[in-house]
Parts: structure tokens; C-alpha cells; sequence
């Protein structure tokens, strides 16, 4: 098991040195310059360039990045808050980024699996028909187009929550992005309890407990549920990154001053360092989750443990 | 207790073997794999709803724009954010060109004029727009997920059949790829390619391909060590043979279920760039970009939304639905699932 970590923890890492490399590589790339003024000369946009070291080659550039990287330091911002450090920006807007996917993430998980079990229980029936036509169209539906519709019927037509985003009622205001967001975990989540439950409760095990005269809800509970929810914490991990990284489309539907609301910003003003730090959070989040999530589909179930020792 | 005190009539009693008891062999005729997909995708409802509405959706694409006399890129002055009106149905009280009581195509001196599902801020017909939209997204949906099948089938093939240093080689560097976030490095390579058709689709197909590439591998290690395939080897068939005339057509049938299911995705990432900017350029339409360009006059003219919306979600239920049916069939143990 340790020598299995050890190999995801050393991809993971991996992986981030040659995301850094590929962003670095894109925005090199990247038609336009921070410096988009045109009042500017030549001259003094070299010398723009000489002092925020963009004249040096790419690969010093990188190394320099990577460095300095390590301490905290982004960077700093040339374009959307000029000779702001990045690595400020960013901090500010992760946590209300963080609490939208963490709300949208909870309501996913208690209504999916609600939907799921009892989906599961009545299976064959109109209500397990009604969940999984609900599943369906949830997967189907993309999150923002969700958004929109929550935006105008209960925002707009009806004024129950407020459209855009407001600072001084920060909860309230994040109710609908996280209802949005949500949709797409929930339905996923549903579905996968649903067939996972089925699966249990047609094994021979719940025959065995049910033959030894337990009573309904006693087995329900301590043995189809447990067996249950063991595979679907496994697929939580990349419910969780579609999440985080669909949520910037949302947040600029809503207004809410997140860390993708940031990203689409610098990318529409050439702010290179914004973009790297935001790209580059999102990746860690990606990565971390799904590092997280390896690792722990080996700590619940030993059939995979076992056989990915065996690799 | 010989002392039985009953009379025995003749329909008292019945013959064991009646006719209709008696067994009878039943005889099936072989029926060919595809065949047997199609015998159990039929029982499907749902699926076969959604194949239906999908050959409707794209009948619409290829003849929607056509229909009638105007042009997706046809800009009319004057005729700005006019409402549906649909001759004929107008008359029952719907799609009849009224906005707020106000009759807008007689405000607008157009009163014999008429925009099927209205005209956009610009006076475009949503009609055309719409249509000409679905078909931009389900071209690069489908060319997407074409080449996804091509890159990932071959590299999984590839992968799985030689197994080994390959294998370890290949599936690194495609974990490695996998580690990126999708919709960073669209969003990135969206925003360094030239806007248009090709960027969106090279776009969509750098990582897309790794989910294919997954299943393809996984299926050629179940398929590979069967004694067919031994059989195929004993006889001196080439390794290129082995690959492509017997593992492929055993897997092609996962290979189409995962094709059907990126395709939703597909069309997802595609209105994903417009709605940030980097999709289709401009005159041009995709239902990514006719739903944020909707969404910017969406409290005052809100059917410049809706319609593109409808559009697209149903296409996207419809591809579910008859992925959904299609797996189902082609692994009769997933039904009743």
C-alpha cells in the first residue's frame, strides 16, 4: 500500500510540474500582450517587458516561476490589478468559490442519495421511474443552463433570491448558484446509489439477513446501506472536480467575485499571471482530489487494495 | 375405514396430459449479435424515444435553415426582439406576436411579417439561427468524438495488446494527460487557437480521447487472453491482424456505448467556450453561443433564451437516453438496472 502511494503521490507531482510547463508553454503562445495600451511606444513597452522579466526566454521565465512558486509567490497581476500579488487575489476569492462547490456538494450528496435509496427500495415502480427520469434529465442538463432558468423564474419572475450576487448577504445570495451546481452531482449520485443498491439488495448476503428475521429498517441500515455507500464515496472524488471547474461559468452568471469569475477575467485581459495562478489552482484542486480519492478507494475496499498490490 | 362414503363421477378426475400441457420444444433462430442489440434496444422506451427526436433534431439541422427565406446571418433594422409568430397557430392565442398585450409586429410596421421563434437583438431569425446552430454543434460534437474513437480506440488497442514496457509507457503519459482539467486546457487552447470550427474540435479532442483510450485497453486485456484469439495465433495470423479483425469487432460495441456518451459531453464543452467567449466567431451560430447571447437580454426578451435552451437540453437528453439504451443492449445483464 505505501509503495502504491508513493507511486500516485510522485504521477501527481508529476503531472503538476508538466501542467505548470503546458500553461506556461499556452501563454507564450497567447495572441496580445498584457500592455494593450496604445499610448504606449515601443520603447516603453520593452522596457514593461525588461521589468516584469517577460524579455527573458521561456524556460528561464518557467524556472524563475516555479521558484518562486514554492514560496507562495504568484506574480504579480500586470493587467486586472496592476502590481497586485497574485497570490492575494487568489486567496481572496478561493473560499467563496470553495463555500458555492462545498454547498453544492452537500445538497448533491443528500438529495442523490436520498433519490437513489428510495429509487432502490421501491425498485420497479413509479417512484423509482420518477427518480431515475429525474437522474436523467440531471445528467443531461448542463449546470449553467440550470442556472439561467433558476435566474429567471426564481430570481426574476418570482423575487425570491436575489440574481446577482450581493456582498452584504453572502449566504443568501449563494443559495441559487449552489442549487445550479448541484443539479449535476445530484443526479449523478442518484444514479449511481440506485444500481449499487439493487446490486446488495439482490445478493445472498441480505437473503441470509433477511432469512435470519431482521427486521426492514435494521437491515437497511446496517447492512444494505453500509455496503452500499462504500463505491459511491468512490465516485464523489471526480463528481467533485466536474464540480470546481464548472463552477466558473456560474459564478459569472451570478456575479459571484470567485476564483473562476477571476480566470475568465485575466484570460479576457491577457493577465498571464492571473491565468497561470487560477489555471494552476484549479489543476491542484483536480489533482489533489483525485489523488485523495486513489488512495482512499484502497483504504475502504481491500479488493482493490489487494490487487493493486499485486500490479 | 373401507367404509368410503362418496360416489365417484366421471368428471370427478381429469387426464395428467391435457393438450395444452404438453411440452412442447421451443426452437430459436441464431440471431446475429448486431441483431440482438437491436431485438433488446427496441424494448427500451426511453432510448427509442430519444433515437427519434435525435433523427428528428438533426433532420432539423440539415433542412431547418432552409425553410425559410431568411438567412442566419440576414440582419433586418427595424425588426429587433420581435417575439414568435407562427402563421396559422397565431390565430388560437399562442405565438401570436404579442409581448406585454402589445401587439410588436404591427408597432413594428411588419404586420404581415413573420419570425417563426422570433428575432434576436440584432433582427435575426431565431428559426434559421437555431438550426444552423444545432448543426455547428453536432458537427464538432461528432467530429469530436470521430477522432476521440480513431486516437483512443488505436491507443488503447495498441496499449492493451502489447501490454509491457508499451503499456507502462503509454498509460503514464495518458495519466498524465488525464490529470489535467478538461475545461482548463479548452478554455486555454480556446482562447490560443484562431476562433473557429477546427480550433473548438482540436480543442475538445486533445483530452477526450482518454476515456475511450481507457475502455478500449480494458476491453482488449478481457478479450485478448480467449482462446479465439489463441486459435487466430496458432494458425500464424499477424499481430495487425489479430488487432483489427478479431479484438476490434469484439469491442466495438463498448467502443460505440462511450462514444455516444462523450457525444453530450462533446456539445456541453462546445457551448462551454461560447458562453466564455472563445466559441464560434461571430455571425456565425452554435447553441453554445445562441444561449449566452440570450442570456445577456434575458429579463426583457426572454424567448431569445429559451428557445436555443430547449434546443439543446433536449438534444442532450435524447443523446443520454439512447446511450443509456444502447449499453443496456449491448450487455443484456445491465437491464432492469
Amino acid at each position: 500500500m505505501k509503495k502504491y502511494i508513493l507511486k500516485r503521490v510522485l504521477i501527481s507531482l508529476a503531472t503538476l510540474f508538466v501542467i505548470l510547463l503546458v500553461l506556461f508553454i499556452l501563454m507564450d503562445l497567447m495572441p496580445g500582450t498584457p500592455f494593450n495600451d496604445e499610448k504606449l511606444t515601443e520603447a516603453q513597452k520593452a522596457l514593461l517587458y525588461a521589468k516584469y522579466g517577460l524579455d527573458k526566454p521561456l524556460i528561464t521565465r518557467f524556472f524563475l516561476y516555479a521558484k518562486n512558486m514554492l514560496k507562495g509567490d504568484l506574480g504579480v497581476s500586470y493587467a486586472i490589478n496592476k502590481n497586485f500579488a497574485v497570490s492575494e487575489m487568489v486567496k481572496d476569492r478561493l473560499g467563496i468559490s470553495l463555500a458555492v462547490g462545498g454547498m453544492a456538494m452537500l445538497i448533491g450528496t443528500i438529495l442523490g442519495l436520498i433519490l437513489g435509496i428510495l429509487a432502490a427500495l421501491n425498485h420497479n415502480s413509479w417512484i423509482d421511474n420518477l427518480c431515475s427520469a429525474i437522474s436523467v434529465i440531471g445528467v443531461s442538463i448542463p449546470s449553467y443552463v440550470c442556472a439561467l432558468l433558476l435566474c429567471y423564474f426564481i430570481a426574476y419572475k418570482l423575487g425570491w433570491l436575489p440574481i446577482l450576487y450581493n456582498v452584504e448577504q453572502p449566504f443568501v445570495s449563494l443559495i441559487l448558484p449552489a442549487i445550479a451546481l448541484s443539479v449535476s452531482p445530484t443526479a449523478n449520485i442518484a444514479r449511481f446509489t440506485r444500481s449499487e443498491m439493487i446490486d446488495v439488495l439482490n445478493s445472498d448476503y441480505i437473503l441470509l439477513v433477511q432469512s435470519k428475521g431482521v427486521k426492514n429498517w435494521k437491515m437497511i441500515f446496517s447492512h444494505v446501506l453500509r455496503n452500499t455507500l462504500i463505491p459511491v464515496i468512490t465516485v464523489m472524488g471526480p463528481i467533485l472536480v466536474n464540480l470546481l471547474t464548472g463552477s466558473s461559468v456560474i459564478e459569472k452568471i451570478f456575479g459571484i467575485p470567485g476564483i473562476g469569475r477571476l480566470m475568465i477575467t485575466a484570460i479576457q485581459e491577457n493577465d498571464y499571471n492571473v491565468t497561470i495562478a487560477c489555471a494552476f489552482v484549479y489543476s491542484v484542486m483536480y489533482i489533489v482530489v483525485m489523488l485523495f480519492v486513489d488512495i482512499l478507494y484502497g483504504v475502504i475496499d481491500p479488493r482493490i487494495r489487494i490487487a493493486k498490490e499485486d500490479k | 375405514m373401507t367404509n368410503i362414503d362418496h360416489e365417484f363421477h366421471n368428471d370427478d378426475f381429469q387426464f395428467a396430459h391435457s393438450a395444452g400441457e404438453k411440452l412442447v420444444d421451443k426452437n430459436y433462430s441464431a440471431t446475429s449479435y448486431f441483431k440482438d442489440v437491436w431485438t433488446n434496444f427496441k424494448k427500451n422506451r426511453g432510448a427509442l424515444v430519444g433515437a427519434i427526436i435525435i433523427i428528428f433534431l438533426i433532420f432539423m439541422a440539415i433542412v431547418g435553415p432552409n425553410m425559410n427565406s431568411y438567412t442566419y446571418k440576414q440582419i433586418h433594422g427595424g425588426q429587433e426582439c420581435l417575439v414568435p409568430r407562427i402563421p396559422g397557430i397565431e390565430k388560437i392565442g399562442i405565438f401570436d406576436g404579442y409581448h406585454n398585450g402589445v401587439n410588436q409586429y404591427a408597432e413594428k410596421d411588419a404586420a404581415d411579417v413573420y419570425y417563426w421563434f422570433g428575432s434576436d437583438t440584432q433582427g435575426r431569425d431565431i428559426w434559421t439561427r437555431v438550426w444552423s446552430g444545432t448543426r455547428v454543434s453536432l458537427i464538432i460534437a461528432l467530429a469530436a468524438v470521430v477522432i476521440d474513437i480513431v486516437i483512443g480506440m488505436v491507443y488503447g488497442l495498441i496499449s492493451g495488446f502489447f501490454g509491457g514496457m508499451v503499456d507502462s509507457i503509454m498509460q503514464r503519459f495518458a495519466e498524465i494527460l488525464n490529470g489535467i482539467p478538461t475545461l482548463v486546457i479548452v478554455t486555454l487552447l480556446g482562447m490560443v487557437l484562431p476562433a473557429g470550427i477546427t480550433s473548438i474540435i482540436f480543442a475538445l479532442m486533445l483530452t477526450g480521447w482518454i476515456g475511450m483510450e481507457r475502455i478500449a485497453r480494458a476491453q482488449v486485456l478481457k478479450v485478448k487472453e480467449q482462446e479465439f484469439v489463441l486459435a487466430s495465433r496458432t494458425l500464424g495470423a499477424s499481430k495487425f491482424r489479430i488487432i483489427f479483425s478479431e479484438i476490434l469487432p469484439n469491442i466495438l460495441g463498448q467502443v460505440i456505448v462511450t462514444s455516444m456518451f462523450s457525444i453530450p459531453n462533446a456539445i456541453f464543452l462546445e457551448a462551454y467556450l461560447s458562453f466564455l467567449g472563445l466559441g464560434v466567431p461571430a455571425p456565425m451560430a452554435s447553441l453554445g453561443s445562441l444561449v449566452s447571447d440570450g442570456y445577456k437580454s434575458m429579463t426583457t426578451f426572454p424567448h431569445i433564451l429559451i428557445i436555443p435552451v430547449i434546443v439543446m437540453a433536449v438534444l442532450m437528453l435524447c443523446f443520454n437516453l439512447f446511450a443509456d439504451g444502447l449499453r443496456d443492449a449491448f450487455d443484456p445483464k445491465m437491464i432492469n438496472k
